[in-house]
């Protein structure tokens, strides 16, 4: 901070300095500024991940160094894992979760956003009160659901005044799922509904104004304007959303635990995971399962970014030179705008 | 292709229609439906949360024969009970610490590694932004038992700094990602005259680049605290004391250990939601204005 602040009161020295003198510095800079984050990011992101593909290959209890009191198993872990007909229902389950958040949330999530996207009173409102789920912990909200949904719970007595006999939501494993998908639709819904507002208030009035000056009705307008226009939101969405129900740990591990969750059908990988590696003391075992769930994860994320995504997202692993181009692009284009903005300010 | 084009277009004029959006005169009222729609999507998102509320100011024997029900008579015993835990407070104050260090730290590293991405022209830019969107796809998830031992091994479990280091670097590349095209947005106009005038590249970075950054900033920090404040995994694998515990991990304990005192229960839970709640709903429209800036690039 110091000489920051110097080198913005001594202007007249800076002026003088000699072009490589200036790279130099320049290098600096960038190792000073980025350095603190590059080393932060690489110890507990990526180092982890590295160990984590080393302490697969033994069977380990954590303590000590692997090769000292760990037994080299090879590939063991992974073929257990994989072998391990619960790990495999695991599996099952979180794809399930993946393919059931898409399934429900896209369609009401568009549907809300469209409604939040009309100009009325009290909108504001309402845009925050939707996104209360999304705010309170996963703890807090197993908590509220887990008392909310029990076989005797007040959702049950809220069904039996209609005269519906409420079934056990948690513990019967042929509606747990179901209710699971319920709770990340109630949590995340809040989430895809700001994304999709943001998404559509991207899309000029105009478009608007001309269809409805061609004679275009509501639900057409939505049909030929929004969504085509909402897709690459959409596409973002999708990607934020598979990623996270891949991980998905939190909700289930409190609302069902370790064992229940199995029982019910509704463990995860991560759950499985967390059950078998840490719960179980067998680290090395853990870090085997986890680094199944990377891999897969990493293998759906890449194939989606560079089928779908990569329109959207630059910066992608796979294609670098072209994101290249086309941040200059987008610089380029950005810099208009604001060049227009500022403009239009002006006036 | 086409709609990707049209898109980009969009984005174009997105400035001068907003313009034009936000003098525009009074909201109108909204038709009906709009309301009624509206009204059955709020019921849904806040009763669950409201039930946590309500159900602490119940007694047990009223959430047990009558479990959707309101208060009957009103109750504060609960409230006032954890109020005077100890428990309560310290967890509350961890929480606090490891949300607000979490937060400057992914702030201000983040702000400055993104404007090493969006303003210097070096060759290794590219791979750097690469890198941190790459672990966007990498939630701590599917490195934690590695990543337990590394923070067990550096000598940090059990302690607030062993939440707080981990936290900022898997918040690094959400914030890099909203903050980048904002930092990238930031004329080059601006940084000649600013140069011109005798600013260096970091004088520009102090005076303008941060100033300017501020709704993305605000964004990124107000996300990254609430995500904080509500984390479990971590905690869980990091912390065994007591002493140490983080609401979330709180709530879970009291919720065990209090499993029949479920109107307690409630309201414990109740409290560790709130700071996050209002903190939330003061900021709600600087997120809403940052992520807008973010999604559109």
């Amino acid at each position: 901070m110091a000489t920051q602040n110097n080198n913005g009161a001594t202007p007249q020295a800076r002026r003088v300095k000699s072009m490589s003198d200036g790279k130099a510095r320049r290098n600096i800079e960038i190792f000073i500024l980025s350095a603190p984050a590059i080393l932060l990011f690489a110890c507990f992101v990526i180092l982890p991940i590295i160990l984590g593909a080393y302490y697969g290959f033994y069977q380990w209890k954590g303590y000590g160094s692997p090769s000292q009191t760990g037994k080299f198993v090879g590939f063991q872990n992974y073929v257990t894992a994989l072998k391990d007909p619960s790990f495999q229902a695991a599996i099952l389950h979180t794809f399930e979760v993946v393919i059931g958040s898409l399934v429900i949330q896209a369609p009401l999530a568009i549907l809300f956003a469209l409604l939040l996207n009309q100009k009325f009173k009290g909108r504001g409102l309402i845009r925050t009160l939707i996104f209360v789920p999304y705010v309170v912990s996963e703890v807090i909200v197993g908590t509220g659901w887990s008392l909310l949904l029990q076989k005797k719970g007040a959702i049950n007595e809220i069904l039996a005044n209609f005269g519906v006999d409420g079934p056990d939501w948690l513990a019967d494993p042929k509606i747990a799922m179901f209710t699971l998908l319920l709770l990340i639709s109630w949590k995340y819904i809040g989430f895809a509904v700001i994304l999709m507002l943001a998404g559509m208030q991207s899309i000029p009035e105009e478009l608007y104004e001309a269809a409805r000056v061609d004679g275009a009705g509501f639900w057409q307008m939505q049909k030929s304007i929004t969504l085509p226009l909402l897709a690459p939101t959409l596409r973002i969405w999708v990607f934020l959303s598979v990623i996270g129900s891949l991980q998905l740990f939190d909700l289930v591990y409190i609302v069902w635990g370790k064992y229940v969750s199995t029982t019910a059908g509704v463990s995860t990988m991560a759950t499985y995971m967390v059950r078998e590696g840490r719960g179980a003391g067998n680290y090395g075992y853990g870090s085997a399962v986890a680094l199944i769930i990377f891999v897969i994860s990493l293998v759906i994320a890449l194939t989606y970014q560079k089928y779908v995504l990569n329109r959207d997202l630059d910066g992608a692993v796979t294609e670098q030179k072209e994101a290249k181009k086309r941040t200059a692009k987008r610089a380029k284009e950005a810099r208009r705008l604001e060049a227009a903005a500022t403009a239009s300010e002006v006036k | 292709m086409t709609t990707a084009n049209i898109a980009k277009r969009s984005v174009k004029s997105k400035y001068t229609a907003k313009n034009g959006y936000h003098v525009s005169s009074k909201t109108p009222w909204g038709h009906p439906i709009v309301y009624f729609f509206s009204l059955v999507l709020v019921a849904i998102c806040v009763t669950p949360v409201l039930y946590i509320i309500f159900g602490g100011f119940r007694t047990n024997s009223q959430i047990t024969n009558h479990p959707s029900g309101l208060p009957n008579p009103w109750v504060v015993d609960n409230y006032v009970s954890v109020f005077t835990s100890d428990i309560f407070w310290t967890e509350l104050g961890n929480s606090t610490i490891v949300g607000l260090a979490t937060m400057v730290g992914v702030v201000v590293l983040g702000i400055m590694v993104s404007f090493v991405i969006a303003r210097y022209k070096f060759r290794y830019a590219p791979l750097m932004y690469a890198l941190f969107s790459a672990g966007l796809m990498f939630p701590m998830t599917v490195g934690i038992t590695p990543l337990y031992l590394l923070i067990r091994n550096l000598g940090l479990s059990n302690s607030l700094l062993g939440l707080i280091l981990p936290q900022i670097a898997f918040g690094l590349p959400q914030t890099i990602i909203i903050l980048v095209p904002f930092l990238q947005s930031i004329p080059d106009e601006l940084e000649e005259a600013c140069l011109l005038d005798g600013c260096s590249r970091l004088g520009f970075f102090w005076r303008m680049v941060i100033p300017l950054s501020m709704p993305g900033v605000a964004t990124t920090g107000i996300l990254t605290f609430v995500g904080s404040w509500n984390a479990y995994m971590l905690p869980l694998f990091v912390l065994s004391d007591e002493s140490k515990y983080t609401l979330p991990l709180g709530v879970q304990m009291f919720s065990s250990e209090h499993s029949v005192d479920t109107a307690q229960v409630l309201a414990f839970t109740s409290l560790a939601m709130l700071p996050a709640l209002i903190c939330f709903t003061i900021f709600q429209k600087k997120i809403v204005g940052g992520l807008t800036g973010a999604v559109k690039g």
